[in-house]
């Protein structure tokens, strides 16, 4: 009950102390004069976000930075070793090498799979059902969704619907999690399950913005559909495509709840993040998982800094 | 570990919502056959769990769930029934409730005054904060946790250490929600007309009050779909709950209360089902109810920067 009570109060005392707190800030620089309270009012409104971000982002960030150069004893400073241990370790590289798997695969297939879905979808009747019917796995868990794809996997003929297919076809059931690497390719088909929707809803919308006209104008002109889509569709489409593809890069990079629940990282499925907690909570090893997290962090640079190329030009025009 | 990440669509080519009506070109029947196989093959997974969720034990291990979709029918609660009372998922449920609405609530209001002040007031060093709060939206979680977790074990709330507390996972998705929230919030605000600021000012209204009578009402689509984006990634999210929440039970939300499931009972086939079922049903309740904001939230586009 205890638990019921406290967040019913947090949910209406927060809103309201905010509230009272914008409104003692403007009773107060209302008083000002106006150039002075100008001046300091944007501040005290930022602060509470900015509190947060300070408090959950920034400063963990640096100290996390801080943290991978030391060793598993707080106070033991290690310089490198950390970084020399996780580009030595055969599991922390091959926890590497999977998650560019995911990095290729994921990316690719979600995109290309979304691609086509916008294309096609948009000759139907039906473009609204199909839509919800691929766009629906996006509201549910990582973990759930491990769940329904192990019992999809799952061994026995009888209970896995994949290995009944096999079977059916006159095959032997197939281990779908046990074998590498066709395992991390089985967790790969959970996330394309999973994201497929998003950037089929992204590249739609893009879609519906191409101007009738012009692809009219191309199709009397007598290009036949597929010179449409490679000539006028696909460069048009580009920039959206480079919007999604970023976004599924850091959802591959970050790949953690999946293989969590499906493998654990067992039979060679690992990929960075997993390893991070486990050096963290198996291993009790906080310098080399920070070490590992500074890596993940590093790997979204590149992204990072094409969001922010991006949102500046948008600026410009603005 | 974000569920559903973040996208940042700055740009101006996608014009959501703009239908162009309809461009329905005669679609020849590979069209209809590629698009039928895919729906199939998109929902057999959900559909497969859903028909077994309700199956016996014995018959779920001996025969396929494609059997039972023709009579005889078979079906029962008990696998509902054993899950929610002793598995703990009934109240691990009450739990994702208790974390998810106050964190919700918590991270909207604190980006909406944050998200005004960079939208419609000016101060030194904002464009280069913003682009602090644009570079944030990808930061791995990961990054932040060996601190955080330290922070939470020394701090102390009514001489409490806020480890393992809901107070503390509520904290930490509104520190995470926040840039995601700002971004969005802040473009929205920013794309509002400017004439209603400007003739409010005029008439003496102080940002306070435009604030509370313009920029919030006029944004309730903007809030929707952020509401339901930070509903969704709360509700679904494991690694924040699994490392924060500490290792008591009857603190667990329904994602970790699955993924411990799942690792213990792994072939628990009936019981599993069940369990994934429940901590799917309300997300894709508030995703199907209020669909239209969220792919307005997604295709940001049309919350026009």
């Amino acid at each position: 009950m205890d638990r019921l009570i406290s967040s019913v109060l947090v949910v209406l005392a927060v809103p309201a102390v905010l509230v009272g707190y914008v409104l003692t800030i403007e009773a107060f620089a209302g008083r000002l004069p106006r150039s002075v309270g100008d001046r300091i009012r944007p501040w005290l409104w930022l602060l509470p976000a900015f509190a947060f971000v300070l408090v959950f982002l920034i400063y963990p960030m640096i100290a996390t930075i801080l943290r991978s150069l030391y060793g598993s004893a707080e106070g033991k400073f290690v310089g490198a070793e950390n970084y020399v241990h996780f580009f030595t370790s055969s599991q922390t590289l091959a926890a590497l090498g999977n998650n560019i798997l995911w990095l290729v695969f994921l990316t690719g297939l979600t995109v290309g799979i979304g691609l086509i879905v916008a294309v096609l979808v948009d000759r139907v009747r039906y473009e609204s059902v199909v839509k919800t019917v691929i766009f629906l796995p996006m509201a549910i868990s990582f973990v759930a969704a491990g769940v329904i794809w192990r019992f999809m996997y799952e061994l026995n003929p009888s209970v896995g619907t994949l290995n009944a297919v096999v079977v059916a076809l006159g095959g032997q059931p197939v281990p779908w999690l046990i074998n590498a690497p066709l395992n991390t390719f089985m967790l790969i088909v959970v996330g394309v399950w999973m994201q497929a929707g998003f950037a089929m809803v992204i590249l739609s919308a893009g879609l519906k913005g191409i101007s009738t006209e012009l692809l009219e104008a191309a199709r009397v002109d007598g290009a036949n559909e597929r010179q449409v889509f490679r000539s006028i569709m696909l460069p048009l489409l580009m920039p959206t495509i480079a919007v999604i593809t970023t976004t599924i890069v850091i959802i591959a990079l970050k790949t953690f709840d999946i293989v969590y629940t499906m493998t654990n990282g067992n039979f060679d499925t690992e990929v960075i993040a997993n390893r991070m907690y486990k050096e963290l909570f198996n291993y009790g090893q906080p310098g080399q998982a920070s070490a590992t997290a500074v890596i993940l962090l590093v790997a979204v640079v590149p992204v990072m800094l094409f969001n922010i190329r991006r949102f500046q030009q948008q600026e410009a025009i603005r | 570990m974000t569920q559903v990440q973040a996208p940042v669509l700055v740009g101006t080519d996608l014009r959501a919502g703009a239908r162009r009506g309809p461009r329905r070109r005669r679609g020849d029947l590979l069209v209809h056959v590629a698009l039928i196989v895919l729906m199939v093959v998109w929902a057999v997974p959900a559909v497969a769990l859903l028909v077994s969720s309700f199956r016996p034990t014995q018959q779920l291990t001996s025969s396929g769930w494609w059997t039972a979709i023709f009579p005889p029918y078979e079906f029962t609660f008990s696998n509902y029934e054993h899950v929610l009372g002793q598995a703990g998922l009934g109240n691990a449920f009450l739990n994702s409730l208790v974390i998810t609405i106050p964190a919700t609530i918590i991270v909207i209001s604190v980006a909406a005054f944050a998200s005004y002040a960079f939208a419609w007031m000016s101060f030194p060093g904002r464009q280069i904060l913003f682009v602090v709060i644009v570079g944030l939206l990808v930061v791995p979680l990961q990054v932040t946790l060996i601190p955080v977790l330290r922070l939470f074990r020394d701090a102390t709330f009514f001489g409490q250490s806020l480890t393992g507390t809901f107070l503390a996972v509520w904290l930490a998705h509104t520190g995470y929600g926040l840039p995601f929230a700002v971004y969005l919030l802040r473009n929205y605000f920013g794309g509002l007309p400017r004439e209603v600021f400007e003739s409010a000012a005029i008439d003496g209204a102080s940002p306070g009050t435009a604030f509370f009578r313009l920029a919030l009402p006029m944004s309730v689509p903007a809030i929707a779909s952020l509401v339901i984006f930070q509903f969704l990634w709360v509700w679904n999210d494991l690694l924040v709950a699994l490392v924060y929440l500490g290792p008591r039970p009857q603190n667990h939300p329904v994602s970790v209360t699955l993924a411990n499931l799942t690792t213990s009972q792994g072939g628990d086939w009936n019981f599993l089902t069940a369990a994934a079922f429940i901590s799917m049903a309300l997300p894709i309740v508030v995703f199907l109810a209020l669909q239209r904001y969220f792919v307005r939230g997604i295709t940001g586009g049309a919350v026009k920067g």
